[in-house]
């Protein structure tokens, strides 16, 4: 017979070990559905995992386009981190990522065509600026009206995309675009745009500042106080509140600091690989970097690593979609199970597995 | 200097070498805005990229990518696609415009085809139907069908494509029903069967018992079939399923003519640059089987419409019109050109909603 055994404290090996474990089962459990498609499954596996890395006819292209795919999911992921270990739960990232997009490519669209060194910058700070106030709203009802933070900044993502609609068609459509929707293209606005920093790499502003949010979040949670106050309102809120931290303060610091990394994100998405506000321009960025803040146990430089593998099943499915004609709902389901595995051997990080009787105490 | 030309031969030869190995087969990709399953638009493209495997058979090789979307991921769909060795790539979806563009230059020996869209370049041609042609034979039918006198149209993004066919279905079930009134919701969508059936339903419940739909999914017409007396029409496929109501007759985009011609091109090395824009003359655009739920004299005069625009006799847009703004657009017997066709911004006059902005 197997039973669990709960742990006297959580074992810090299964904490690390976890995520190699779900994805090793995710490539048995996917290997299994792709054979059950009738295609081969090791090569499917290889081309979701090892062709986007060394594959001679890809990898030069596909490597940088992993950072390209990962920079806004870490970026993203390390702000929601710091507020779910404090036990506050900001979903409607997706949102601020909108907003944070629509104030920076306004700010750099206002300027057309003028050429000048601050409008870069002006535009980050504008989107920073964006996200943070998008991130407020909920923000500030949880603290004053003590609303549901998940419910408010979730609704606001379908306010946000109907904004962004609305601005795509509008106020920020292209004048010389023919009457179709969509702003002008930034990449073509050498002042505005935010291009690849060294040929080749995939390395733009936006990878920048994930590395930069990665190496900060983690002095915050390390060696300051002030992380200290956020992962100890995580573990015992009661502990915390004797301990002096002021709860509305930390509500206000960690939805405050995700939204403005989630504008950021959207705004180096804006004006680098997408160039231009269009209706559907956000990808679900905002709900996927959650996936990855657990995936990577809330930790930064899990967070780091988990960014990267995500970027990688999402550039590897589509290489597995075109070269083995496997259908695109395969690799969702595929990306799912990752998730759910990851969740299932969870499990053993506070458990530890017996076999046998059980002894009777 | 003999020596430099031996090596410069053998660059060529490996160049070559290359190049000849890519040719065995032609290889043809496809990138998908919708499911290949979505029975509309996504499912006839891929049916036209079916007709050239079954044409050409082991000259080509075909891939496709399904459900990419529009923007940086479809850059990167197309990226990899031609380092993969594709000779040929059609983007079938206006959002993939830029990336076409942007690929399209990094990719001078590979030729692109972009569906709906306005930007070409030397390897970049594009293509479209004419859809407001069969807009114009629902029109009528619409027109002639309705007791209720309200229209209802699911329309998808507001860009001149949906226009013009809602302009030309408008145009032509006002000249049959004076009384007639368009009701148009914007789904913001090409494929969300849920969001396209919330639409279908508050229209019905507006009094629509005509329902026409600019998105690509069947699931308008599965909310029309619940109510007894409404209609609706294929989109992008024929939809017989929901025959012989609700669904009365369909737009048919059939793109597997021009798939297997500009294949042949580029296996020909004849291919070129070129704008498309074929409607029911040429069979791009198919008008699916009338029912015998439209009355047998209103299917004469349906087809009578399809007839004359297909032998270039009548033209969908001719004056007189005007424009919603009540400013003159169209003198009597003009016909509209096709570069405000291409561009269209604006509804004729009648149609009491505004377009979004």
């Amino acid at each position: 017979m197997i039973r669990l055994e709960k742990r006297p404290t959580p074992s810090r090996f299964w904490m690390a070990a976890t995520p190699l474990l779900a994805v090793a089962l995710t490539m048995i459990a996917g290997g299994l559905l792709f054979a059950a498609l009738g295609k081969d499954p090791f090569e499917a596996i290889r081309t979701i995992f090892w062709d986007p890395l060394f594959n001679e006819q890809f990898a030069s292209y596909s490597r940088p386009q992993l950072l390209v795919k990962a920079g806004p999911l870490i970026l993203i992921a390390i702000g929601l981190s710091l507020g779910f270990r404090a036990g506050i739960w900001n979903i409607g990232a997706e949102g601020q990522y909108i907003i944070g997009a629509l104030c920076g490519a306004g700010v750099g669209l206002a300027f057309y065509p003028a050429e000048a060194w601050y409008i870069f910058p002006l535009m980050v700070i504008a989107g920073a600026l964006g996200g943070w106030a998008w991130a407020m709203i909920p923000a500030l009802l949880k603290t004053h009206f003590r609303t549901n933070e998940i419910l408010v900044s979730l609704l606001l993502v379908y306010v946000a995309e109907q904004l962004l609609a609305s601005m795509a068609l509008g106020a920020m459509r292209n004048p010389e675009g023919g009457g179709f929707p969509g702003s002008r293209n930034l990449q073509q606005y050498p002042a505005a745009s935010n291009p690849e920093l060294i040929a080749g790499t995939g390395m733009h502003w936006g990878v920048v500042a994930a590395f930069i949010a990665v190496i900060f979040a983690y002095i915050l949670l390390n060696r300051h106080m002030l992380g200290f106050q956020i992962r100890l309102t995580g573990e015992s809120p009661r502990a915390a509140r004797f301990a002096g931290v002021n709860p509305t303060a930390l509500t206000l610091f960690c939805m405050g600091t995700s939204g403005a990394l989630a504008g950021l994100a959207g705004l180096f998405e804006v004006s680098g690989p997408a160039g231009q506000i269009s209706i559907d321009f956000n990808q679900n960025y905002g709900f996927t970097a959650i996936i990855v803040a657990f995936l990577g146990r809330l930790h930064p430089i899990g967070i780091l690593l988990a960014g990267l593998l995500m970027a990688l099943t999402y550039i590897g499915g589509e290489l597995a979609q075109f070269m083995l004609g496997l259908p695109a709902a395969a690799i969702q389901a595929f990306q799912g199970m990752l998730l759910f595995f990851l969740l299932g051997v969870d499990v053993l990080t506070n458990f530890r597995i017996r076999f046998g009787r059980s002894e009777v105490a | 200097m003999k020596r430099r030309t031996l090596l410069a031969a053998t660059a060529l030869a490996i160049g070559f070498g290359g190049a000849a190995f890519a040719q065995d087969k032609t290889k043809v990709g496809f990138v998908f805005v919708g499911p290949i399953g979505d029975g509309g638009w996504t499912y006839e493209h891929n049916q036209g990229r079916l007709a050239v495997e079954a044409e050409f058979g082991d000259a080509v090789e075909t891939v496709y990518q399904e459900s990419v979307p529009e923007g940086a991921d479809a850059e990167r769909v197309l990226t990899q696609m031609a380092l993969s060795g594709a000779d040929l790539i059609f983007t079938t979806s206006f959002g993939y415009m830029d990336p076409t563009i942007n690929v399209a230059a990094k990719f001078p020996d590979v030729k692109f085809e972009h569906a709906t869209g306005y930007k070409r370049a030397d390897n970049v041609s594009t293509y479209s139907a004419r859809f407001y042609e069969g807009r114009a034979v629902q029109g009528h039918i619409a027109g002639k069908m309705t007791k209720s006198n309200i229209v209802g149209y699911i329309a998808s993004f507001p860009i001149p494509e949906v226009i013009r066919g809602i302009n030309s279905a408008y145009i032509h079930a006002k000249k049959v029903n004076p009384d007639v009134e368009f009701k148009i919701i914007w789904a913001y969508t090409w494929f969300d069967p849920a969001k396209e059936a919330d639409a279908a339903n508050a229209l019905i419940e507006q009094g629509a018992d005509v329902i026409m739909q600019h998105t690509d999914s069947t699931a308008p017409l599965a909310a029309a079939e619940k109510v007894e007396g409404v209609i609706g029409f294929g989109q992008a496929s024929d939809m017989a399923e929901y025959a012989p109501s609700p669904r009365v007759t369909s737009i048919i985009d059939n793109w597997s003519p021009y798939y297997i011609a500009r294949t042949k091109a580029v296996i020909d090395g004849t291919w070129e640059s070129v704008d498309t824009w074929d409607g029911i003359s040429t069979g791009m655009v198919g008008i699916g089987e009338i029912t015998d739920a439209v009355p047998a004299d209103v299917k004469a005069e349906a087809l009578a419409i399809k007839d004359a625009i297909g032998a270039g006799e009548y033209h969908p847009f001719t004056g007189p019109l005007k424009k919603a703004d009540g400013s003159d657009w169209l003198a009597e017997g003009e016909v509209a050109d096709d570069g405000t066709l291409a561009g269209m911004n604006f509804y004729v006059e009648g149609i009491t909603a505004e377009i979004p902005n």
